[in-house]
This record gives C-alpha cells, sequence and structure tokens, in this order.
C-alpha cells in the first residue's frame, strides 16, 4: 500500500476520470488511532461500509468499485475525525 | 518461581552442553555476567573496525533476521534506515514487554557490552547522530548505566548511547511505540505508515533493533558471516536464546540453534515435571500447541508455520496435566484486554468483550454458543488496529480454544480437570 493519496493523485494512479479501470486497486482503509466511530462514512457510503458491535467502520476490503469512487472521496473529506483515507495498491 | 526472578543471577542460563556438542554463542563461554569492559574484551576479542556499508554487507552475508518476534532481516532496515533523509537515530530494544520472556534482561544484565557493540555497529552501518539503549525497567538500570560509563572512560564508542527505562507494558516495545516515547511521547503504537525507519524518533529515520540481534552482530563483526551460519538452518542462520518457563525442571533463559527440536528445548530446562498437555509458544502473541503437537515441532520458522505458530521472541511455555488451560487463558485474555493501549476502537472495546466470554467458558460453564460468539467478536477484532495487539491476541485466543476444546466441553458440564490451582502464565499488569 501507497501513503495516504489525495483526491486527484488517486485519480492519476488509477487512469484518470471516467474510465472504469479508474478505480482499480483504490481501497478504503481506517486510521483506527484517529477514528471515533462516528458513522458518518457508514451513512455516506452505506455501499462499502458497515458499522460493528460498536460503531466503528466494518470495511470491504475490496478496491472500491469504480461507480463508488465520488461517493468514496466524499466520505473521506467528510470524516470529522480524518480518520479515513483512500490508499492505492502498489 | 517467576520468570522475574530468573534474569538477575545467571543460575538458569545454561547451554546444550550435554547431549550436543554446541555452546551457546550468547550464553557460552560462562553464563555469568560479563559486565566488565576488560572481561569482555579478554573473553570476545576488541571489535573491528569496520566501514559503513561493510557492517550492512556481514548482516546479510549472515543471515542475521530480528529477535524481537517478526524475524525481520537486519540487513534490510539497515538499508532503509541508511537511505532515509535526515539524521538517523539507533534504538536497541530491550522493553521485553511480554511477562514470559526473560531473555533480553537476562543479556541486558549479562552481556550489556555485546549489546553496546552491536548498537556502535549499527549507529557506523547508518551514520547515525543518535543512539538510545531502550531497557526493560526491571533490567539492571545501575549496572547498564555502570557498562555505559566504563565505555565513555575508555573512549571506545563514536556515539555514546543514552540509556532510557522503558514504560513497562505490553506494547511498549513495539517500535512505533518506542519511536514515540523516545520522541517525548507517550510509548503507544502508531499508524503505519510512515515507517518508523523512515520517520521514527522526532521524525528522523530510526532503527529499532532487539537487543539480541545486537549481540550476535557483535559476535558476528568477529567471528564472520561463516561461523554464524555454521549453526542453525540455512533459512535462519545462527543461535536464538529461549525463556523456558511453566512445568519444567529449571526455568529460564536457555540458547539453541534455529531449527533445534522444542523437545530438546525443554531438556535445556531441565526437561518436564509433568506430563504435558499443551505449550504455548512465542509468548502471548503466540500460539498453542497440543503436546503431541509440540513433540513434533523444531523451532524455525519455516516448520513452525505447518502449526500455524512461530518461534517469536523465543518463549516456551511448558503446561502440565495438573493445570487447567482454560483458566490460564481466562487470566491471560484479560492481561491482554488491560494492555490494549486504548487507542482504537475495535481492540478498546473488543478484547475486554473477549476476555469476559472466555471467563463466561472457564467459571460459568457457558455453552457452546459462547464458543460461536467468541469467534464472532474475535473476527472483529483482528486486522483492525494501528499495531498487532489484537491479531496477536486473537491468534492466542483461537490456537487456545482449539487445544483446550475437551476442557472447554468439561467446564460447560461444570468440572474441571486440574488438580493445581496454581497459576502459570505470569500476568503483572502495569
Amino acid at each position: 500500500m501507497a501513503d495516504v493519496i489525495p483526491r486527484a493523485a488517486a485519480r492519476a494512479s488509477s487512469g484518470g476520470r471516467n474510465t472504469s479501470a479508474r478505480s482499480a486497486g483504490v481501497r478504503l482503509t481506517v486510521d483506527w488511532t484517529a477514528c471515533d466511530g462516528r458513522g458518518l462514512c457508514a451513512e455516506l457510503l452505506h455501499e462499502l461500509v458497515k458499522r460493528d458491535d460498536w460503531g466503528f467502520p466494518l470495511i470491504s476490503d475490496q478496491p472500491v468499485p469504480a461507480a463508488l469512487l465520488d461517493h468514496a472521496e466524499r466520505a473521506v473529506e467528510l470524516c470529522p475525525t480524518l480518520a479515513l483515507r483512500l490508499r492505492a495498491d502498489q | 518461581m517467576t520468570i522475574a526472578e530468573l534474569d538477575d543471577t545467571g543460575r538458569h542460563a545454561r547451554t546444550r552442553s550435554d547431549a550436543v556438542s554446541f555452546t551457546g554463542a550468547l550464553i557460552g563461554p560462562t553464563a555469568s555476567p560479563i559486565t566488565d569492559l576488560r572481561t569482555h574484551h579478554a573473553t570476545y576479542g576488541d571489535l573491528p573496525h569496520l566501514a559503513p556499508h561493510d557492517v550492512i554487507r556481514l548482516a546479510a552475508d549472515a543471515g542475521l533476521t530480528g529477535h524481537g518476534g517478526a524475524g525481520f532481516p537486519l540487513w534490510r532496515k539497515l538499508e532503509a534506515v541508511a537511505a532515509a533523509r535526515g539524521r538517523a537515530v539507533v534504538v536497541a530494544n530491550g522493553a521485553e514487554g511480554e511477562p514470559a520472556s526473560a531473555k533480553d534482561r537476562w543479556l541486558l544484565a549479562h552481556r550489556p557490552h555485546l549489546i553496546l557493540d552491536g548498537l556502535q555497529l549499527v549507529a557506523r552501518a547508518v551514520a547515525a547522530h543518535e543512539a538510545f539503549v531502550y531497557a526493560n525497567p526491571r533490567a539492571p538500570l545501575a549496572h547498564l548505566g555502570a557498562a555505559l560509563g566504563q565505555r565513555q572512560r575508555a573512549r571506545i564508542d563514536r556515539l555514546p548511547a543514552t540509556l532510557v527505562a522503558a514504560h513497562d507494558a505490553f506494547v511498549a516495545g513495539e517500535e512505533s511505540a518506542v519511536a514515540g516515547y523516545l520522541s517525548g511521547g507517550l510509548p503507544i503504537p502508531r499508524t503505519k505508515p510512515p515507517r518508523v525507519v523512515e520517520k521514527g524518533v522526532r521524525g528522523r529515520p530510526t532503527l529499532v533493533s532487539n537487543v539480541e540481534t545486537l549481540a550476535l552482530l557483535a559476535l558476528i563483526a568477529r567471528r564472520g558471516p561463516e561461523w554464524f551460519r555454521s549453526m542453525g538452518t540455512a533459512e535462519q542462520p545462527g543461535t536464538m536464546l529461549f525463556t523456558v518457563s511453566g512445568a519444567v525442571r529449571h526455568p529460564g533463559v536457555v540458547e539453541a540453534p534455529h531449527g533445534t527440536p522444542l523437545a530438546d528445548i525443554v531438556d535445556l530446562a531441565g526437561g518436564a515435571t509433568a506430563r504435558l498437555q499443551a505449550v504455548l509458544l512465542g509468548g502471548y502473541h503466540g500460539t498453542w500447541l497440543t503436546a503431541h503437537e509440540a513433540a513434533g515441532a523444531t523451532m524455525s520458522r519455516a516448520q513452525l508455520a505447518t502449526f500455524g505458530a512461530s518461534p517469536g521472541a523465543g518463549v516456551v511455555v511448558a503446561i502440565g496435566a495438573e493445570t487447567c488451560g482454560l483458566v490460564e487463558m481466562a487470566r491471560v485474555m484479560n492481561y491482554l484486554a488491560h494492555e490494549s493501549a486504548g487507542q482504537c476502537g475495535p481492540c478498546l472495546n473488543g478484547l475486554p468483550r473477549i476476555a469476559s466470554q472466555v471467563r463466561s467458558l472457564a467459571y460459568q460453564g457457558r455453552d457452546q454458543r459462547v464458543v460461536a460468539e467468541l469467534e464472532r467478536v474475535a473476527g472483529l477484532v483482528v486486522g483492525r488496529g494501528a499495531c498487532h495487539h489484537p491479531d496477536g491476541s486473537v491468534r492466542f485466543l483461537r490456537s487456545g480454544m482449539r487445544v483446550f476444546a475437551a476442557e472447554i466441553a468439561l467446564h460447560a458440564q461444570g468440572r474441571c480437570s486440574r488438580t493445581s490451582d496454581a497459576a502459570v502464565l505470569p500476568t503483572h499488569t502495569a
């Protein structure tokens, strides 16, 4: 996994916008020391994020599908503790 | 006798001088402390002067891997720190937060100058500007300070090291926790990346290396990589220290080459005092084996991987037939829950729930539904933390649930097989 990648770099590394390959190998990860389990990600991105017994995010370990990348980026930007990240596979 | 009482005496350190013609690289030629610099040099010879790249090549040629538990090749860590930008820091890690381990404290007490020689070598390899000895607070810190003083008076260290007493907690020796503490923060793990080799102590490239690894490097510098490769296996050359406790005649620290049968390690500690029912390998983040599996195990990464186990940092705890493995597990899970740094939700919440469920299996005779629920909660904890505390704790749990399945069924009927109430696995809490 590479370091945390900003939105533009995530696009560049995954082939640019509006192509089916653009989200190949981009995954959601959580900085567990930052996450407080507020649950915003599970509301904004319920397709990929569920909550565990204590409210912390349970995230699919599959790459983010192209169709959901914009939603994933929004969830990353709106995470109140900046704990949600998008990372490109290496 | 507790593990804590073992380290300062050396009486229990032994080499396998009996059956096999092997002299411990670290424990031999004498189990007594070598704390005086002159005695150290008379025993091992002077430390040769090596260029930075020679140190890295030496570690690579010898095939020296880390002895803190993960078994990562030292030369790769050295290269990563040497290549990173910034003034490098080196740390001899003797935090030894694992309650069932005493080998790092044994080394700090008995071979301080080998550790400090190794620290000088890695400092040279990465052109370090700062060196630390991060030692378990129950190690003889005054003697370590004296050893550092001797070296300063003899002016043999290009980069004198600073002694720091580690926080006495299970996760305090995790390398990002070490770097955090030496940066003036709390001794708790942080999220990676960035890796410690790139950004460690105060953001500088940092090498955190176990004290046993450094002591071995100091011997390799004197005797050569061929000497090291003449012991152990092709994949894992050299020797390893083991802390053997539980149902053995002479609990303590022993040394043996990688690839030694587990049964021989138990024999080095005087042999079993009872019929064994199980062995815990690698500590509280380690793996339980049945006595039958233990009889066929050899202490190498490759062979133990077939049992889902690893030598870890060399902890071997033998559980005799008189002890209840489930009661032992319940106490250790409670300890592991308390040792969570409390930063990551799944670990902070999940480990106490697991601990309470194991307690209910042990003391309330709960049925198999609790076993299924335990597996579900374990799945919520694995891989969801900044460090491996949740993963390691679940490895301990799952392997114990398998090995002690018959005992769990017995407790569900309100019975227990134990004939002794003595606690075997130590659980001090910080």
